[in-house]
């Protein structure tokens, strides 16, 4: 990065590897992990595109079955524990937490850099296996198969991801920490954006759901290499006990993924329409509501699994009352656009598509919280059509939206917003051929993990793996143009959205102790309807145009 | 390229409809409210577009009463749809008692059937038209999944236990068996077709079979065998409890407690002897554990629920 030239900001502060590898600057930390991140997301994504040209026949010609089932074991642990989990916070939360909230670093600046080793060391363990030979337990480690019967490198995977789980609660501790401690004078708790609030729910629900996680990896590999019988029912445990484990974690985890995705999209909608978030206290309350509710639905994993009908009836009730709170945002975040003026920068594209895709992949989940519904489509693409909707088309579009967002503060770099607005409708469209076709082959009844499927589901799939090209194009073309604005994007100003927050009240990029003066707080988030903000705007595109 | 293109499943059983029923449901609020609010966004985002003429003066609507009003349409909204996929999945927990019980037996990469009448049948199942069946599912080695998609059923087979699902056919047709829950390699290719057959055809499929050893005969021989007989016995000279109209029945057991004799006591009973005991009996069965499996153990189960004069399908406790 040519930062020599931006003398003052954070980026000058020494460019050698030590500089960087020691740094406990939460903004370059940021950076770590933004590196690592990508890298992880795009060998994920290899791995999704292999097995959707696999599944553009009916029979198994690509790869072998063996093959297959790793493809798809490490694309879901890859894309769940060393992409989506630190996604957001461990990025643009890193960079933007002390920003937004008037604070000079996280509360815990060499825990934050630890938590970086961590994750390095665990991911480690996870890309040996990757390399030794691969994973065939599915992400989700269902026993008795992945103690007794799988003969990948389960221990050492399960292993890496125990270790990445310590990264994440060092995170979320680290950030509990600053919400309570490190606010700017000024700065109540209902001043705060909706950003910060949802990685505050995101890390209350990652300390107390990781360390369940570990305890049933720990158990898993104590049965798989000590033969202790917890789960082995010929040793005298039960295999449910581990699917109630794991989803005790992987349910609150789905929301430790979404919520930072939706305060991402609670900052970019109002800064588009210059109009004030709608019912801010509603969206802050119900990422309160999600965190707490998503505690008590992990039974809906288990419907057809041999757990009582009366425990179904139970876990179906609480998951219909978890889809409340993710409704009141949809509507707060569709009526925030009411009388606004709304642009269409490459950053409000993506929280547009993210609202429409959330919605469809939301009421995806009415479908599968309805009992006899989901008996008929659990373990089949209907499920992996919802699941991709939320973390892919919602998550990931919110992340997109974000790094495209707060790309100019992190950078001094303006970026092309031609290239942005096109990578941003390419992915939406490949988004939706891939994985619409996927409910209605799920309806239809084709089951996931297969490797080879009846030939009637063709047409359906072929769409789908279409649909992963496009898609693969929407994701590959940032990965260019951002880094091209590494090195010869414009110079960005300090706020070139003209946006609220704090963060936009420090230079771009920030100094290294990312205030020049305290900031001291007057006024709400989102004051785009005071006086003076109203109709500012800086446009890049309109610039660029220009020229 | 087949140009068949599925869009709807076939339905075939008698809940299918129903199902259908709540899913297209599901389908038309789905689309409702999804395109509403699509056409809202949409609508918002042209209309006050930057430098639209739109009239953005006035205030916002009250937005605690809009806040309360719409949390409680989708609370409202959600009940119903909770309600109405809760009565049709309790129904599931409940068998005909007059169903036909057929066991099923998930092994890597196939699954195993036996009928009534003893005939055995590998991934593929032969099932009557309009008459009530029960499949007692349970599994050798890892958890399988009994998946007929034109029956709209799903059952897991977990090892250490028995699960049941029932259904009627209704429709003569092939249908896809699929396992559902992962199961190592060839996954995939663990599944077949069940053949739904009118009654008449259905009956005389079972003798062209020819007349198999039912499963609780092939208990019973076991049962000798493995010398089960020579204390649970009517002329036995060990004291052990007599197993004449076990299945189903409460059991007195030493701790004070007191369990119905379901699948479960007695698959536990059979493998982990110590775990409970019958009360004024001394704990000198041995464990069958490793001994058996899965399969024998399910011809054993079979033998004992014969011994009960009105075996009661699928009991659960």
């Amino acid at each position: 990065m040519s930062h020599a030239a931006m003398p003052g900001t954070y980026l000058a502060e020494g460019s050698g590897p030590r500089a960087w590898l020691l740094t406990t600057d939460h903004k370059r930390v940021a950076w770590l992990y933004l590196a690592s991140l990508t890298a992880f997301f795009f060998l994920g994504g290899a791995m999704a595109v292999l097995m959707r040209i696999e599944l553009a026949t009916p029979a198994g010609d690509l790869v072998s079955d063996d093959t297959y089932n790793r493809l798809f074991s490490l694309h879901g642990i890859i894309m769940v524990w060393f992409f989506l989990v630190p996604s957001i916070p461990a990025t643009l939360g890193n960079f933007l937490l002390p920003l937004m909230i008037g604070a000079r670093d996280l509360a815990f600046p060499r825990l934050n850099l630890a938590s970086w080793y961590v994750f390095i060391f665990g991911s480690l363990f996870a890309l040996f296996a990757v390399v030794a030979g691969g994973v065939d337990t599915g992400w989700t480690f269902y026993t008795p198969l992945s103690t007794l019967y799988a003969n990948g490198f389960v221990s050492t995977a399960a292993f890496g991801v125990f270790i990445v789980g310590f990264s994440t609660i060092m995170t979320g501790i680290n950030f509990i920490v600053t919400v309570h401690t490190l606010r700017a004078p000024g700065l109540t708790w209902f001043r705060l954006p909706i950003f910060v609030w949802t990685l505050y729910a995101t890390s209350l629900v990652m300390v107390l759901a990781t360390p369940v996680l570990a305890a049933s990896l720990i158990l898993i590999v104590l049965e798989r290499v000590f033969g202790i019988g917890i789960f082995n029912p010929d040793l005298g445990g039960d295999p449910l006990l581990f699917q109630h484990l794991f989803w005790f974690y992987s349910h609150p985890a789905v929301y430790i993924m979404i919520l930072p995705g939706m305060g991402v999209v609670s900052e970019v909608l109002p800064c588009f329409s210059r109009r004030p978030l709608f019912g801010y206290k509603a969206v802050a309350m119900s990422s309160m509501a999600i965190a707490v509710f998503g505690f008590l639905v992990w039974g809906h994993h288990m419907f057809v699994s041999g757990q009582s009908a009366y425990a179904g009836v139970v876990f179906s009730f609480l998951s219909f009352c978890v889809a409340i709170p993710s409704a009141i945002k949809v509507f707060n975040w569709s009526l925030t656009l009411r009388k606004g003026e709304i642009s269409f920068e490459a950053p409000m594209l993506y929280a547009l598509f993210f609202l429409g895709l959330f919605t469809f992949g939301g009421l995806a989940g009415l479908f599968l919280a309805a009992l006899a519904v989901d008996v008929h489509v659990h373990d089949t693409y209907f499920v992996i059509a919802h699941f991709h909707y939320i973390m892919v088309g919602g998550m990931v579009t919110a992340y997109m939206a974000g790094l495209h967002f707060w790309w100019p503060k992190m950078t001094g770099r303006l970026y092309s917003e031609t290239s942005a607005r096109i990578a941003a409708t390419v992915t939406f469209v490949g988004f939706n051929l891939t994985f619409f076709p996927q409910y209605v082959l799920g309806f239809n009844g084709m089951p996931r993990r297969y490797h080879t499927y009846p030939p009637e589901f063709q047409f359906w799939n072929v769409l789908s793996s279409a649909g992963a090209v496009v898609l693969a194009i929407g994701y590959l073309m940032p990965l260019f143009y951002l880094i091209w604005s590494l090195f010869r994007g414009a110079r960005a100003p300090d706020n070139p959205w003209n946006a609220t927050g704090l963060e936009w009240q420090t230079s771009s990029p920030p100094p290294p102790h990312n205030f020049e003066t305290m900031p001291v707080v007057t006024r709400p988030a989102y004051a785009y309807d005071m006086k003076g903000l109203e109709h500012e705007r800086f446009s890049p595109h309109r610039e660029e145009a220009a020229q | 390229m087949n140009f068949g293109v599925p869009f709807f499943p076939q339905e075939a059983s008698s809940e299918a409809g129903h199902v259908d029923a709540l899913f297209y449901t599901l389908l038309v609020f789905s689309a409702v409210l999804g395109l509403t609010l699509t056409g809202l966004v949409v609508g918002y985002a042209v209309k006050y577009r930057v430098g639209s003429k739109a009239d953005r003066t006035g205030q916002r609507s009250r937005t605690m009463w809009l806040e309360m009003s719409w949390t409680a349409a989708s609370l409202i909204i959600a009940f119903i749809f909770f309600g109405w996929g809760a009565v049709l999945f309790v129904r599931r927990d409940h068998p005909p008692a007059d169903a036909l019980e057929i066991t099923g037996l998930g092994k890597q990469w196939m699954w195993e059937f036996r009928q009534p009448g003893g005939q055995r049948e590998i991934n593929e199942l032969h099932v009557p038209v309009g008459k009530p069946v029960v499949v007692s599912l349970a599994s050798q080695d890892v958890i399988h999944s009994f998946y007929v998609p034109a029956f709209r059923i799903k059952q897991d087979a977990v090892p250490g236990r028995t699960t049941h699902i029932w259904f009627i056919a209704t429709e003569p047709g092939r249908y896809h068996l699929f396992c559902a829950q992962y199961c190592g390699t060839q996954h995939s290719e663990m599944g077949g077709w069940v053949t739904a057959m009118a009654p008449e055809q259905y009956a005389a499929w079972l003798n062209s079979q020819g007349e198999g050893e039912t499963l609780a005969a092939s208990g019973e021989k076991l049962f000798r065998a493995l010398g089960c007989s020579g204390c649970h016995g009517a002329s036995s000279k060990v004291r052990a409890p007599s197993l004449e109209g076990i299945f189903g029945r409460p059991v007195a057991l030493d701790n004070q407690q007191t369990v119905i004799a379901d699948e479960r006591y007695l698959r536990d009973s059979i493998l982990n002897p110590k775990k409970e005991i019958a009360a004024g009996y001394e704990p000198v069965m041995p464990s069958f554990e490793g001994l058996i499996d899965e399969g024998e153990l399910q011809m054993l189960l079979a033998y004992l629920k014969s011994l009960s004069p009105q075996p009661i399908a699928g009991a659960k406790p």
